[in-house]
């Protein structure tokens, strides 16, 4: 469930190591929070392992819509909430489910998950749906709509308005991958950045969660006082 | 891939968890050779240690050491008329697996049922007119007393260094604790978690008007515990990593840091990981188990002969290696006969969560059990008989964690964009909640048995339930969402939001509730509606032993882990103490 090969966190690191010199930056003076970030890999520089070139363009531009940069606090791309979902899908997401035939595609949403896939071929089929249907709607790759008609299209992705029968899927709606791709989103904002998400857990920062501190004793019965202490990170990272 | 058959055991004990770790070490400590069979991996302290359970991806949403549903999956539905339909993912309950069980990963909330909660059919037949309560209602009594279940309920209290304040001590009530419980033989081993703020808040509130609130009773200690069997238990640092988390600081009473520690140094105790037992194997006679046998992680099949067999996986685990062994006849909900699968119930949940734009909840800071509930709310200690209703349940405020993925917000909230994430920088932390947890009668449509078409990853079928609400269930929900409006006022928080069931609500698989799923292999006085005798024997198979939240008849507002200790620990003596001399049926049917 971690970053899915040992050797790419390590390449992160040698790249962003060699590339401090280069911005003329040292490691001293930088705040540990700060220098983990800088550590963290580059979402420009970033090679997706699961996601196609193109699919990569559309969740990138979906998570910064889901969790945008403007407004108070920082935003899914600044926080390589992208990174996050593509390591998931890597990995053995979804290996926990449940797969044995048959399956009741239309049963009640109350008894959950009945769908015949895994995550990542949702995703992939989802993607290549809404794409041609932002093709066919606006002429045009959705990364490449402008942020109202981006909002406009995801809203209709999550309402099931996008009809993925038009684009050879008899089985899955839009929806179950918006609740997904919500779901991905919210948890690579929020997990602990060893997963690749919460880059500089600017994330936690914002909403004043001290992450993996995990011990209060002293703390507990304080109540109604801030807690001033910034949060640590299972790496041992602080902010 | 091949057979093998193992040396031959006094005890084989399937599955190590709670009930599977007591066992072991009371039989163990009578001197006998047990054997403890876990389907899961082997867990030990080390793999705990400070930071790795803090990390709420891996245990919290992607279920770390909990069973997959791709080898522990049930089949739903919700009446006998559906087609039932497989738990592909986790919604509702979540159970656990490996070394530890769900007593690794449980929350810690160790409450005892009250002594009505014992009786409750006597209760019903002296309160309720006839013909008053739901149709298909088969509630019955424990077959036990008050006095001869509270030796074993304090002896689990302080394995589990229990913390927090007595109520009724020998008859005596204390202020401070709660008036409703039963009649203790010893207070409390230790005293009560630190309050958070939501719990005086909360307390402050129930006691104006007018209701008994108490800490909620604690099996993450409050000081340093040594219990009856030597462990130690360090005193709690309120990580906020309980709940689906094994403890990082030895500090939540589990089997590993309550029982394991001692009974790994016995010699004439071992244990196998990877151990999936399939069957219990009968001799030909049907009357008495030869052993069980279990696939191993290599693929192949090992009998392991055993002259007593203890089935101390959960319930589910439980209920279905009956069915699939031939023990017992399995319940037909048309006929009434048959008694394996009987009395299935699940419990229910709802409340409100109040946002607070000027209070700090600080909820990282926090022990899993930590929070304040009261009774008052419970079977004999309000007017169920005229809202025609039976059952009760506890209205609490915890904290259990205050980690961020899920974090409550105020309605109205947008889902996603500027606004979700603002939302999420305004109130983080800024809310509480008030929460109910509700008994749930057995009914006669409700039960498990195998079913017909899924199998698991060994060919075996799945265990199918067939549960839904029904009005007395959901009628008690309706008035509770009163009281916990009339706190919430009260309270007077900036906005609040509800979480009830509705009259025509249908079970919803997909939203937590809680993993204390019951009954299915009821304890009672006839082999004709139970399973199990008062000491978990089966009726049928008398070297088979039951223990687990399957004997329930049904289930209660309380928390099931102190009843199931309690039973645990009464079944281990009357095998000490008579079937060991004599082996055979411990009650005559």
């Amino acid at each position: 469930m971690l970053l899915s090969k040992q050797t790419s966190r390590r390449k992160f690191l040698l790249s962003s190591l060699i590339a401090l010199p280069a911005l003329g930056v040292t490691m001293k003076g930088l705040s540990a929070a700060v220098a983990a970030e800088m550590i963290a890999p580059s979402l420009e520089a970033y090679t997706p392992t699961f996601f196609s070139p193109a699919e990569w363009t559309f969740i990138m531009s979906a998570c910064d819509r889901l969790i945008p940069g403007e407004g108070r606090g920082p935003g899914a791309l600044e926080t390589n909430v992208p990174i996050f979902i593509d390591q998931q899908l890597a990995s053995d997401l979804g290996s926990e489910i449940y797969l044995e035939g048959p399956f009741d595609v239309n049963a009640p949403a109350t008894l959950g998950y009945q769908l015949p896939f895994l995550p990542q071929q949702i995703y992939r089929k989802s993607i290549a749906a809404i794409e041609a249907w932002c093709q066919d709607t606006h002429r045009q790759r959705f990364a490449l709509l402008d942020p109202a008609a981006q909002d406009d299209v995801l809203k209709k992705v999550q309402a099931g308005e996008v009809n993925f029968t038009a684009y050879g899927e008899d089985i899955l709606t839009s929806k179950p991958f918006f609740s997904e791709l919500l779901n991905h989103t919210r948890q690579g904002y929020l997990a602990d950045p060893i997963y690749g998400g919460n880059k500089g857990m600017k994330a936690w920062i914002a909403i004043g969660f001290p992450g993996a501190r995990a011990s209060y004793l002293e703390w507990v019965a304080q109540h109604n006082v801030q807690y001033p202490l910034g949060p640590v990170s299972l790496s041992g990272d602080r902010g | 891939m091949s057979n093998i058959t193992n040396d031959e055991v006094d005890v084989v004990v399937v599955g190590l968890g709670w009930t599977g770790s007591l066992m072991s070490i009371e039989l163990a400590q009578a001197g006998l050779k047990v054997r403890a069979l876990e389907r899961g991996e082997d867990r030990n302290n080390a793999d705990f240690t400070y930071p790795k359970p803090a990390d709420q991806y891996a245990y919290g949403v992607r279920n770390k050491i909990m069973v997959t549903p791709k080898d522990g999956a049930l089949t739903v539905r919700h009446s006998m008329r559906d087609t039932a339909l497989p738990t592909r993912q986790w919604g509702a309950f979540v159970p656990g697996t490996g070394v530890g069980g769900s007593g690794l990963h449980w929350t810690g909330v160790l409450i005892r049922p009250t002594p009505t909660d014992i009786k409750l059919k006597t209760y019903a037949d002296q309160a309720y007119t006839r013909g008053q309560l739901e149709e298909g209602m088969q509630i019955g009594d424990y077959p036990f007393t008050w006095e001869e279940i509270e030796p074993y309920l304090d002896k689990f209290d302080k394995i589990c260094g229990l913390s927090g304040n007595t109520g009724n001590l020998q008859g005596r009530i204390i202020e401070g604790g709660d008036p409703f419980e039963g009649p203790r033989s010893s207070p409390f081993p230790l005293p009560a978690l630190k309050d958070t703020l939501n719990n005086t808040m909360f307390a402050d509130a129930a006691r104006k008007l007018g209701y008994h609130p108490f800490p909620n009773p604690s099996a993450n200690v409050s000081q340093a515990w040594k219990n009856p069997y030597g462990n130690q238990i360090a005193p709690c640092n309120y990580c906020g990593y309980c709940s689906k988390y094994p403890c990082l600081n030895y500090s939540k009473a589990s089997p590993q840091t309550a029982v394991l520690d001692s009974l790994k140094r016995m010699e004439n105790f071992s244990y196998r990981t990877n151990a999936n037992v399939l069957r219990v194997d009968l001799h030909a006679d049907g009357k008495t188990a030869k052993g069980v046998t279990y696939a191993d992680a290599q693929g192949n099949e090992v009998f392991q002969p055993a002259k007593i067999v203890v089935l101390a996986g959960f319930q589910f685990v439980n209920v279905r290696l009956m069915l699939l062994s031939g023990i017992g006849k399995p319940y037909d909900p048309l006929t009434g006969k048959g008694t394996i699968g009987r009395n299935y119930a699940f419990l229910s949940v709802g409340g409100n969560t109040l946002f607070f734009k000027d209070k700090q909840f600080n909820p990282f800071a926090t022990a899993g059990a930590t929070g304040q509930m009261f009774n008052d709310i419970s079977p004999g200690n309000f007017d169920g008989p005229s809202l025609g209703v039976i059952g009760g349940a506890k209205i609490h405020s915890s904290q259990a964690t205050g980690t961020p993925i899920g974090t409550a917000l105020p309605a109205g909230t947008p889902e996603w964009g500027q606004g979700w994430k603002e939302s999420m920088n305004d109130w983080y932390g800024h809310s509480m909640k008030i929460s109910i947890s509700t008994g749930c009668m057995s009914y006669r449509e409700h039960y498990v048995d195998l079913d017909p078409t899924y199998k698991d990853p060994w060919g075996q079928p799945l265990l199918r339930i067939t549960f839904d609400w029904r009005q007395n269930e959901l009628k008690l929900q309706q008035y509770l969402r009163g009281i916990v409006r009339d706190i919430t006022k009260e309270l007077g928080p900036d906005s609040f939001s509800e979480s009830f069931l509705s009259m025509d609500s249908h079970w919803d698989i997909t939203k937590y509730v809680s993993t204390h799923n019951v009954g299915g292999a009821i304890m009672g006085d006839s082999p004709e509606t139970s399973a199990l005798n008062r000491y978990l024997q089966s009726w049928d198979v008398h070297n088979v032993f039951v223990p687990g939240g399957n004997a329930f008849p049904q289930n209660f507002q309380a928390n099931p882990t102190a009843l199931i200790g309690a039973l645990t620990l009464f079944s281990a003596q009357a095998i000490k103490e008579q079937y060991l001399k004599n082996p055979g049926p411990l009650v005559q049917a």
